[in-house]
């Protein structure tokens, strides 16, 4: 019998869609090396998370219903942040709850349960840890919040990256606190953010990595904002582009 | 909630701008909780069935919750059984007036203090005052911060924003306002300035009469109630007084021993790290010819039971006041205790405030909004409360407008009239996210203006760029560049 292969869908993220599509076109780089065919579902927009996080249900609800048409009948949901496969594995099925309309319920659990952040998705799902990716760095790793303590990432990130050629990995101190970022929580206690900013960017620097590496773009821009504030030259760089790296690219 | 609310107190993220800028504070906070977490990351390990313990301590609290009705009315037979008195108080104001009431009646003019969350909620020491009854506090921080006409910063360490040298400072100004001076010469020692507080209290415990308190626990099953503490100043107000009122929220009881058993494994490893507390304290009732001889348990409503009433609020009165969530809280450490303008800071504060006394006003709407949302309090809590997932569902009666309960009603809560601007913004965000279309034109015109990067953002933006440079724009967004690279493959 000849097995069909998944149909994988890339569940880009606003953020990345519209501020880091280098890293959205890393995922597809990185996938397709490792022999997946990956899709682009157009419809897809944002998962509604900084309407929910921001106390605004009702407006994220029509954003769970879209996202879960746009990605039904995928084998595969594959998503570079943590904070947003965190979004559609946790929250997307308690903003449906709360909708009381079961056809949601039940499309929103179906793509849920498909849906991985990119590094589960690798390790776990496609059984690799070393994807043959080159980057001649020092590296450092914020484990971002939500990837760390939502969906339990655990040590996946940090295998991929020690099988990574020519990457030094540096030891981030304090590396499981908060960077402050927080969504709306960045603008609305601006005050108590930066101050996180601050300490996070201080001991990303310290380390004397020369990049920056998180599963989570959203981190990365306030992180990233904060060090170049301060004159830091540590660059921040999402997972994905250093795994989709090799020894040809020019870097 | 009623109870004391500082007037015009300011909103979390105006208090939060003060007290980050403040370095000492900064520095003794961030020494103060990082000491303790390493402590209780250590306490916690040792215990192979912790993530049981902790299961079980949720599951008894709210099975507990789901008949305290019953179970109130239980621990009230067994303690007048046991010769007690028991007075209901609905709300702040109400056990403050008992409590003056039963004091009065005694004929002092002064009473001793265990350290008591509920008494700091009800603001009994300034009602007492207001009677012409002088409260001493006896626990050594709350010592500190009633000596400083200060308040309280943490649950259980109420001082913790005081370094060494500002405590001797106030011992030695203060002291002879309340009692026994300051030793002359008096350092800035740990061990010299607990002497001093050691003498300062001793001759208030072997003088005064009646004492009040607060609990930790009360066992239904036999009318007992249970205080854990570390200084042994608890263990002189419960046993030398002649009279004892004891102020206790009603979700503090369990039904049994049984019961008790597993939170006191759970909660000295979470608060101090200890593997046991150094002193517990239980009563039941009176006994002749040995401690008080007269018993008054005040159990204190003051929100409760409207939080009770709330599906996903309900799970904050699972809370044993430990204050691993504090500890933890990167928000707390940069903010301190004050910003959350009530005797309960911290990530708990931030959800257990906005329902006991509404969200009404500026201070109350913003707390639910002190948070990143990063999970490290739901992470250490010992009963299990979601803080992330109360958060949200308060933020949403912020923002959005809901239902609550006000003292047994249903009402309707209006959206907050300061979110008018931002329900506008997320209004048309909203819109735009529902057509792909429109998304990809707010791209493309972002992609056209990208040479313009401003370093700062005039208005609201700049609580952005204050602090942080704005990410650069790209030229092509994803969605652009996948349609032209594989144009059309896919819906």
């Amino acid at each position: 019998m000849v097995q069909r292969p998944p149909r994988v869908a890339l569940h880009i993220t606003c953020v990345n869609d519209t501020l880091y599509p280098r890293t959205g076109r890393a995922v597809v780089t990185l996938l397709e090396r490792l022999g997946v065919r990956v899709d682009f579902p157009m419809a897809q927009t944002c998962c509604g998370q900084p309407f929910l996080n921001s106390g605004y249900r009702r407006r994220a609800e029509p954003l769970v219903r879209r996202h879960a048409a746009a990605f039904r009948g995928y084998d595969h949901v594959v998503t570079p942040s943590g904070s947003c496969a965190a979004m559609v594995r946790e929250q997307h099925p308690r903003v449906a709850a709360r909708s009381g309309d079961d056809g949601l319920t039940a499309a929103v659990a179906e793509v849920a349960s498909r849906t991985y952040e990119l590094t589960e998705y690798l390790v776990d799902v496609l059984g690799v840890t070393d994807v043959g990716a080159h980057y001649p760095h020092t590296v450092t790793y914020h484990p971002t919040c939500h990837g760390l303590r939502t969906l339990g990432l655990g040590d996946r990130p940090r295998r991929l990256l020690e099988h990574v050629k020519g990457l030094e990995l540096r030891e981030l101190p304090g590396a499981e606190e908060c960077c402050g970022f927080g969504g709306t929580f960045a603008v609305k206690n601006p005050a108590v953010s930066a101050a996180m900013g601050r300490d996070k960017a201080r001991a990303v620097t310290a380390t004397g990595a020369r990049a920056l590496c998180a599963v989570d773009n959203s981190c990365l821009m306030h992180i990233g904002g904060v060090l170049t504030r301060q004159g830091s030259p540590v660059r921040p760089v999402h997972l994905a582009e250093i795994l989709a790296a090799t020894e040809g690219d020019a870097r | 909630m009623s109870g004391p609310v500082p007037l015009g107190m300011p909103a979390f993220p105006d208090a939060a701008a003060v007290s980050t800028r403040d370095a000492r504070l900064r520095a003794t906070l961030r020494h103060a909780t990082r000491t303790i977490r390493a402590k209780r990351g250590a306490a916690v390990a040792e215990l192979d069935d912790w993530r049981q313990l902790r299961a079980a301590a949720a599951a008894v609290k709210d099975r507990t919750l789901r008949h305290l009705d019953h179970h109130l009315v239980r621990l009230e037979e067994r303690v007048t059984a046991a010769g007690g008195t028991v007075h209901w108080a609905a709300d702040a104001d109400e056990a403050n007036r008992i409590v003056t009431a039963l004091v009065r009646e005694t004929g002092e003019r002064e009473v001793l203090k265990v350290k008591s969350m509920t008494t700091q909620e009800t603001g009994l020491n300034a009602a007492l005052a207001e009677a012409g009854v002088r409260a001493y506090e006896t626990d050594l921080a709350e010592l500190i911060v009633q000596l400083g006409d200060d308040l309280p910063s943490h649950l259980l360490v109420p001082a913790i924003h005081r370094g060494r040298s500002e405590i001797r400072g106030i011992f030695r100004d203060r002291m002879a306002d309340w009692g026994r001076p300051a030793p002359a010469g008096l350092t800035d020692r740990p061990a010299d300035l607990a002497e001093a507080a050691r003498l300062h209290l001793r001759e208030k415990f072997l003088r005064a009469r009646v004492a009040v308190s607060g609990a930790n626990f009360m066992v239904a099953e036999t009318g007992t109630l249970v205080v854990v503490e570390s200084e042994g100043n608890g263990r002189m107000c419960l046993t030398l007084p002649e009279t004892l009122i004891s102020v206790v929220g009603i979700e503090k009881v369990v039904p049994t021993w049984r019961d008790l058993e597993v939170y006191l494994q759970l909660l000295p490893r979470s608060s101090t790290a200890e593997r046991m507390n150094p002193y517990t304290s239980m009563w039941t009732g009176t006994t002749d010819g040995d401690g008080p001889r007269a018993f008054h348990l005040v159990l204190l409503d003051n929100g409760r039971t409207d939080t009770l009433a709330d599906a996903v609020g309900r799970q904050v009165l699972r809370c044993i006041r430990c204050s691993a969530c504090l500890n933890v809280c990167p928000v707390y450490e940069r903010a301190g205790g004050h910003a959350y303008g009530s005797p309960y800071p911290g990530p708990i504060g931030a959800v257990l405030t906005p329902q006991l006394r509404g969200t009404a006003s500026a201070l109350e709407e913003s707390l639910p909004f002190a948070s990143s949302l990063c999970g490290a309090c739901y992470e250490v809590c010992p009963v299990a409360i979601d803080i992330p997932e109360v958060l949200l569902h308060l933020r949403e009666r912020v923002a959005e407008g809901g239902e609550a309960t006000v003292r047994g009603v249903r009402a309707v809560v209006r959206p907050a009239r300061r979110h008018a601007l931002e329900r506008g913004l997320m209004a048309a965000a909203g819109l735009t996210l529902q057509h792909p279309g429109a998304l990809r034109s707010g791209q493309r015109l972002a992609a056209r203006l990208r040479r313009l990067r401003p370093r700062r953002l005039p208005g609201p933006g700049r609580a952005w760029t204050d602090s942080r440079d704005l990410p650069e724009v790209p030229e092509e967004s994803f969605r652009d560049w996948w349609a032209r690279t594989r144009g059309g493959a896919s819906s």
